[in-house]
């Protein structure tokens, strides 16, 4: 213990050197602006900013990106909340909430249980890193396919009653999600599925960002239009205000929500820290469990408080967390960590079992770089708050077409391709037309980022079990988290049977 | 002091021009450059080995300001390549793009006649290395320190012998179709998504061997988690003196992966000799040169027709292997 504190500081003196500490602020500040792009998310920042940093040494320049990854994680959560577009994939979950809230005046509400969520999970799980990541990666490395699906089925089992009460149109909803994510290579067989042909748009598959973009962008775009028509061109996005009382209100009422946000930080890390599933799961997994152990969860969907800080505070353990195995495997735990990696094989960092002992300066140095980078990016993002309150107040004639170039350009920059801008406003019409039809929106969105990760999985777990679905019980480590999963999946048909029970009893 | 200082400024204008002036006839004749941006195509998905061989040669070419213009790295992982091989034909003539390819060059064009890819069609720019393959077992497995020991091992358990790899018909499906051909194994093939993650699914113990690329297992190897047996090379790896090749065990096969430069079809001969003079530069430099070391690369660089004569027996040599295992008929 004492050894790790020692190591700590010296860690610290490194992140506190004038350069460094500088290329935090940066790095934050940039981060928080991509972030807040829809479609523009850290993985596209840290690919491009990649080459700059061969201007400072190797660990300014991983402090720098690691900065940005963190910075974009805060302001993956602004669009969110502010136009309902999704910053980026991590913060799809915020919108469920985020947006609700903003519609209903309170986007300065939502923005600092954002800001302040994010900074909780952020300082949590750097502080579970410093302490626990050998032992931690250790559980990674064992974590294989079996574990992979169970965990996915967990995911899932947490959502359920998300839709709201109509469970066919859930479940439809969830279908069209699957099917969606089935679109492209066959990893198995290696061969092309779904296609339609061949067009070879589809070949990448179909990116979940396009979908979430296309349907909350666009078909909320639409959505409001339609109501702006209604009331005859005078609606606007959020009629929040912005006052030292309301902000010391706002936070005093964020106090009661540290059960969610401490939730939220420790399940946002411990998914975050498996290799392969990244902050999206983790965040979706966090606002499923907030609503299940809520003592109002009805109000979810409709402009909770909770459901803003649960995925806000899991997205940014999750991008900790998911700096483990990058570190000590070598494996990346989301697509940011990636090219991290890849800057770091550039530097001659080489990741592994070994860089804690080989280069345990930059390792200290990185870590405590994270603690600074979280109090510099939650001071900035509150900082800029009544910025974003103010572009609020704009009409919405002035921002629908600014919303519109954003939801292009998000649907563009990933895979810089045009197919998917179409293939992104055809969502946009459609997911208008399921909000008019009354058909939930986040299963669908929700199947199509776990669809890709659960397949694979189930499909290697049972080739190399002969099929055979026991493997899933039999494992040290799947075989409590597909219970908890099952569990969780037949509560809905349990809760009747013992109200019915209950009934009896009392009658009797 | 500043009157001197203005006087050598002034000289040094005076300078400055009169080279320009006397180096301008020449500059207009001078050899072709890139215009705009480059775009550095990538036939994989974002961290992955190719991707992070690109963004390092975009790197080198920045730092050392080797081109007038940024090259993009742009990622189109698509069906194994097959999205990348259509997006580069249809660049057709294009002078601004050019391509990092894998072996999925040959195989997927082979693997799916329909998307109508010839590689002939293609330019060839510089092979900038070829990455070598070896036999991994995790380094619990005491009673496995050689060849014959892994096909003891491997027989006794047949077809629950787990031999994880990169995709259906990829270079690991092809390598285990070898041994299993070779030693009359019945190890079953499991893919997962990207090099990485299979090496990681063997030193977790969640797979009972690979074939992965030196660099993939290089973590997990200098960690002792995991060691190679024997590898599919023509000489003895350096980083790993014990393991023999398969050559040396009586096996005659030798098995690489190509990290090529491939230009648009169609590009014109002044920017092909542009780029291959750019790509000699980035591959004598010394941030790939000891890249090269480091992740255990062979292959020198190939340019030209001799690339080209490359791809044509690397094709042919595929698409034997490909007949035999059935992805494809003959």
């Amino acid at each position: 213990m004492a050894d790790i504190l020692l190591q700590l500081w010296g860690g610290f003196l490194v992140a506190f050197e004038p350069l460094n500490l500088m290329l935090v602020l940066i790095g934050c500040t940039i981060g928080l602006f991509i972030g807040a792009m829809p479609g523009l998310g850290s993985v596209n920042g840290v690919a491009i900013l990649l080459p700059l940093t061969f201007l400072v040494p190797p660990t300014g320049a991983i402090i720098f990106l690691a900065a940005i990854y963190y910075g974009a994680m805060y302001g993956g959560a602004i669009s969110s909340i502010m136009l309902g577009i999704p910053g980026a994939s991590t913060a799809v979950a915020t919108t469920f909430d985020g947006r609700p809230l903003a519609k209903e005046g309170m986007a300065d509400k939502a923005l600092t249980a954002a800001a302040v969520a994010s900074f909780v999970g952020g300082t949590i799980s750097v502080v579970l890193f410093t302490f626990f990541a050998p032992p931690l990666a250790h559980v990674a490395l064992f974590f294989g396919a079996p574990e992979e699906f169970s965990l996915m089925m967990l995911a899932f089992a947490t959502f359920i009653g998300l839709g709201g009460d109509d469970i066919p149109k859930t479940i439809f909803s969830i279908c069209i999600g699957l099917v969606l994510s089935a679109v492209g290579l066959d990893i198995i067989s290696g061969e092309p599925r779904l296609i339609f042909g061949d067009i070879p748009g589809f070949l990448h598959g179909i990116n979940f960002l396009v979908l979430a973009i296309g349907i909350y962008g666009i078909g909320e775009m639409l959505w409001t239009v339609e109501e702006n028509y209604k009331a005859g061109g005078a609606s606007m996005l959020s009629k929040a205000v912005v006052s030292v009382q309301r902000t010391l209100a706002n936070l005093k009422e964020l106090l009661g929500t540290w059960k969610t946000a401490v939730m939220g930080s420790f399940l946002g890390y411990f998914v975050g820290i498996l290799p392969a599933a990244g902050a999206t799961p983790g965040s979706l997994m966090a606002y499923g469990v907030a609503r299940q152990i809520a003592r109002d969860p009805q109000k979810f969907g409709k402009g909770s408080v909770d459901g803003v800080v649960a995925p806000e505070s899991a997205n940014n353990a999750a991008s900790t967390g998911s700096m483990l195995p990058m570190l000590t495997l070598g494996i990346p735990g989301s697509p940011t960590t990636a090219i991290l990696l890849g800057g770091m094989v550039i530097w001659g960092l080489e990741p592994g079992p070994r860089l804690f002992t080989d280069h345990s300066d930059f390792v200290w140095g990185l870590i405590a770089s994270l603690y600074a980078a979280n109090l510099f990016a939650v001071i900035i993002n509150v900082a800029f708050i009544p910025a974003f309150i103010w572009v609020l107040k704009l009409p919405f004639t002035l921002l629908a077409p600014i919303i519109f170039v954003l939801c292009l350009v998000g649907g563009y920059a990933p895979t810089q391709d045009m197919h998917d801008v179409w293939l992104m406003l055809l969502f946009g019409v459609v997911g208008y037309l399921m909000r008019k039809l009354d058909y939930p929106l986040a299963p669908a969105v929700l199947a199509i980022v776990l669809g890709p990760l659960a397949e694979p999985a189930l499909r290697q777990s049972l080739l190399i079990n002969n099929g055979s679905f026991d493997i899933f019980f039999t494992r040290p480590y799947s075989a409590p988290i597909m219970i908890t999963a099952l569990v969780l999946l037949a509560l809905p048909l349990l809760k009747p049977l013992m109200r019915l029970i209950n009934g009896k009893k009392a009658k009797a | 002091m500043i009157q001197t200082k203005q006087k050598f400024f002034g000289l040094g204008v005076a300078v400055g021009l009169g080279v320009a002036a006397v180096g301008l006839p020449q500059a207009a004749k001078a050899a072709w450059e890139p215009k705009k941006p480059v775009e550095f195509v990538v036939m994989a998905g974002k961290g992955g080995g190719a991707d992070k061989a690109v963004r390092l040669m975009q790197s080198i070419i920045a730092k050392n300001k080797m081109a007038p213009v940024p090259f993009t790295p742009v990622n189109k992982p698509g069906g194994t390549g097959a999205e990348a091989l259509v997006y580069l034909k249809g660049k057709k003539g294009d002078d601004h793009t050019i391509m990092f390819t894998l072996n999925s060059f040959y195989t997927t064009p082979l693997r799916q006649p329909g998307l109508k890819v010839n590689i002939e069609e293609f330019t060839p720019v510089m092979r900038m290395a070829e990455d070598t393959f070896c036999l991994w077992v995790n380094s619990d497995r005491k009673d496995i320190n050689n060849v014959d020991d892994f096909v003891k091992a491997a027989k006794a358990k047949g077809n629950g012998w787990i031999m994880a790899g990169t995709g259906k018909a990829s270079e690991d499906n092809l390598l285990t179709d070898f041994l299993n051909s070779a030693y009359g194994l019945k190890m079953k093939y499991v893919p997962y998504k990207g090099g990485g993650k299979v090496a990681k699914e063997l030193a977790g113990n969640n797979a009972d061997s690979t074939v992965n690329n030196p660099s993939e297992q290089l973590g997990f190897f200098e960690a002792g988690k995991t060691k190679p047996l024997a590898c599919f090379t023509k000489d003895r790896i350096g980083l790993f003196k014990d393991a023999p090749t398969f050559k040396e065990l009586g096996k005659d096969f030798v098995y690489f992966m190509q990290r090529t430069v491939v230009g648009a079809p169609g590009m014109s001969d002044d920017a092909k000799a542009y780029y291959k003079d750019l790509f000699t530069k980035v591959f004598n430099s010394d941030e790939w040169q000891t890249y090269r070391k480091k992740k255990a690369l062979q292959g020198d660089a190939l340019t030209g027709d001799d690339l080209m004569n490359y791809w044509k027996n690397e094709r042919d040599v595929h698409k034997k292997m490909l007949t035999k295992m059935g992805a494809i008929k003959g």
